[in-house]
């Protein structure tokens, strides 16, 4: 093996690259996702310096304002700019989509993991939990959840939201992660770690945890679209973030629907930064997902 | 056969047990209940006695556990209970609305099946040419492009060229075929459009797996057309996990008809979902989630059979 591949590297002498440039070259349509990722961010942690206006103030004297250059994407009902607003929804968007998407994969990933190390019993237990809770679609399931729950806001985050959004995705990660857990859990260095007597714990953190981490990656950032999408929804039907916070599902609800006629770009605008985000984050999880895991790809 | 269905059917029940427990303790772990809902929306002082005498005559008084166990029962007898906001019978209340949500489901199955089968079709077979890219671009914007906000571009288009708004009130298709139609295509089209997304990606991928197959270089080598190598041979091997994607995203459907019926004002199963969530109506809200769940159960054992019908080589003993 080394006689044969050691003259074909020396030829070749492949350029070493780091991760990140590697995938970029490996995967360009995910570098493109990933730099509409990074502005998100930045709109989303700078918010106070890159919108134009307060996304609050309300102005009586440019109600429902055409797109123009005072006001890039006009103004709502209240003559709030959309633009702002916009901006500002970026950062509610982000922290709840990244919030519920890591506590539903990492809670996900645990149970798949527990279920896949254990099993008997308690594979068998925990397998029972994840098929009711698939019986659901998962919108469904987090309007349950909104139901059961208070609206609790700490730090200006709905708390019983983010909650609310990560159930649905616990089910889903659990079942990836078990599979991948269980390919691993019959590896000969896991049963040596056993036969050395390593506990429990210390075989399930050192030994399969980092085998794990792939599908867990990419489960966690493909969620992070859909948690996205579902806090739009669930704002819409107002059920989700509430007035005056500034969110794109939020936007969408109530008055702006009452003024299709008269001013569409109330509904153009947050639409388009809705689907633009989840666009960016499916489209970065399918290359994160070809980058990590060839085997997957078709 | 009959022996495996038999089992399955069997094997539903605890799986729909489960799905009544959680429910019914999640919903009330949290204290709250509809009787705080109903009164404030009444606004005024009320006081304390007045609301414990709503929360007796609802019953909401009794232990948890006793509660528990009258639902349990009601369910044995497939009683689903009476909603705590308009006192009328959960079956009822779901049973005026399904006919119209079932509809806008079923129109959106065909539009989707009708628009993926090429679609994927397509893509696999023109792999990596500009086809194929535009069918990955149209089906990644069906995953990402909420369809409340897809139904609202409908409606706006549909507004600025022919000034036509959404009817107020529901034309069922035995009454007016043609004013059921032109009614509900639309949010068929708005929910369809992420359905039909999901179906074509299947079909590629599981199109090209299947393209490479020893039997596909078989029939081509003996000479068969290539039209009908990929219609009798290809295609039809690579509908069963299509089959597999339909049956679950239509009964799944229900979740992108929450938030579409909003958008077109349809009073269905979605509307009166979210309506039972925001009343804190905790008897419509199981009665829905058993619904759903019974629904979700039946159509995963239908699509384990339609497997049979169409893979030889799978008989259930």
């Amino acid at each position: 093996m080394a006689v044969i591949s050691a003259p074909a590297s020396a030829a070749v002498a492949p350029r070493r690259r780091g991760p990140v440039m590697e995938f970029i070259y490996k995967q360009p349509l995910g570098a493109v996702s990933l730099v509409v990722i990074l502005i998100m961010m930045f709109a989303g942690i700078f918010s106070e310096l890159v919108a134009p206006y307060d996304p609050l103030t309300i102005d009586f004297a440019s109600i429902l304002a055409a797109p123009s250059w005072d006001h890039w994407m006009g103004t709502d009902a209240y003559g709030r700019d959309i633009f702002s607003r916009i901006i500002h929804g970026s950062r509610t968007a982000l922290v709840i989509g990244f919030a519920a998407s890591f506590i539903g994969s990492t809670l996900g990933a645990m149970l798949g993991v527990a279920s896949a190390f254990f099993g008997g019993k308690i594979d068998d237990w925990i397998q029972r939990f994840v098929d009711v809770l698939l019986a659901f679609p998962i919108i469904v399931l987090a309007l349950v959840v909104v139901a059961a729950l208070r609206k609790t806001v700490v730090a200006g985050v709905d708390v019983n939201l983010v909650f609310a959004i990560s159930i649905p995705i616990l089910p889903r990660v659990a079942r990836v992660v078990r599979a991948a857990a269980l390919s691993v859990r019959v590896m000969p260095y896991v049963d040596a770690a056993r036969a050395a007597g390593y506990s429990n714990s210390r075989i399930i953190f050192r030994h399969m945890a980092p085998n794990v981490v792939a599908p867990y990656l990419i489960m966690f950032t493909a969620f992070i679209a859909q948690a996205i999408l579902l806090e739009a929804s669930l704002s819409f039907l107002g059920l989700g973030v509430t007035e005056p916070t500034a969110a794109w599902g939020l936007m969408l609800s109530g008055n702006a629907a009452d003024f299709y006629r008269e001013a569409p770009w109330m509904i153009l605008f947050p639409g388009i930064a809705i689907s633009l985000a989840v666009f960016a984050f499916n489209l970065f999880g399918d290359s994160l997902r070809d980058y990590l895991d060839p085997r997957f790809r078709v | 056969m009959l022996r495996y269905t038999i089992n399955r059917i069997l094997l539903m029940i605890p799986t729909l047990i489960g799905v009544a427990v959680l429910v019914f303790f999640m919903l009330r772990i949290v204290p709250g209940d509809i009787v705080e809902v109903k009164l404030r929306g009444d606004g005024g002082n009320i006081t304390q006695e007045v609301v414990e005498q709503e929360r007796k005559r609802l019953g909401l008084d009794r232990p948890l556990l006793i509660q528990f166990k009258d639902y349990m029962i009601g369910l044995a007898k497939l009683d689903l209970g009476i909603s705590m906001w308009t006192e009328r019978p959960v079956i009822e209340e779901i049973a005026i609305r399904l006919e119209l949500s079932l509809e806008v489901a079923i129109l959106a199955t065909i539009i989707a099946i009708l628009l993926a089968v090429p679609l994927g079709t397509a893509a696999a077979l023109m792999r990596d040419t500009w086809v194929d890219y535009a069918v990955r671009i149209i089906t990644i914007g069906g995953l990402s492009i909420p369809s409340f906000w897809f139904g609202m571009l409908i409606m706006l288009t549909l507004l600025s060229l022919f000034n036509w708004l959404p009817p107020i009130v529901f034309t069922p298709i035995y009454v007016d075929p043609v004013a059921n139609l032109t009614q509900l295509i639309w949010p068929a089209m708005a929910v369809g459009y992420r359905y039909c997304a999901v179906t074509a990606r299947m079909i590629r991928s599981s199109l090209l797996e299947i393209m490479s197959e020893d039997y596909i270089r078989t029939a081509r080598a003996k000479g068969v057309y290539e039209k009908l190598v990929v219609s009798r041979h290809a295609l039809r091997n690579a509908m069963l996990p299509a089959i597999t994607v339909i049956g679950l995203e239509f009964a799944f459907l229900i979740g992108g008809l929450v938030v579409t019926e909003q958008v077109f004002n349809l009073n269905g199963i979605g509307q009166l979902f979210v309506q039972s969530v925001s009343r804190n109506d905790f008897m419509l809200i199981q009665g829905m989630v058993m619904m759903i769940a019974v629904f979700y159960v039946f159509v995963n054992l239908i699509v384990d059979l339609l497997y049979a019908v169409f893979d030889p080589r799978i008989r259930y003993g």
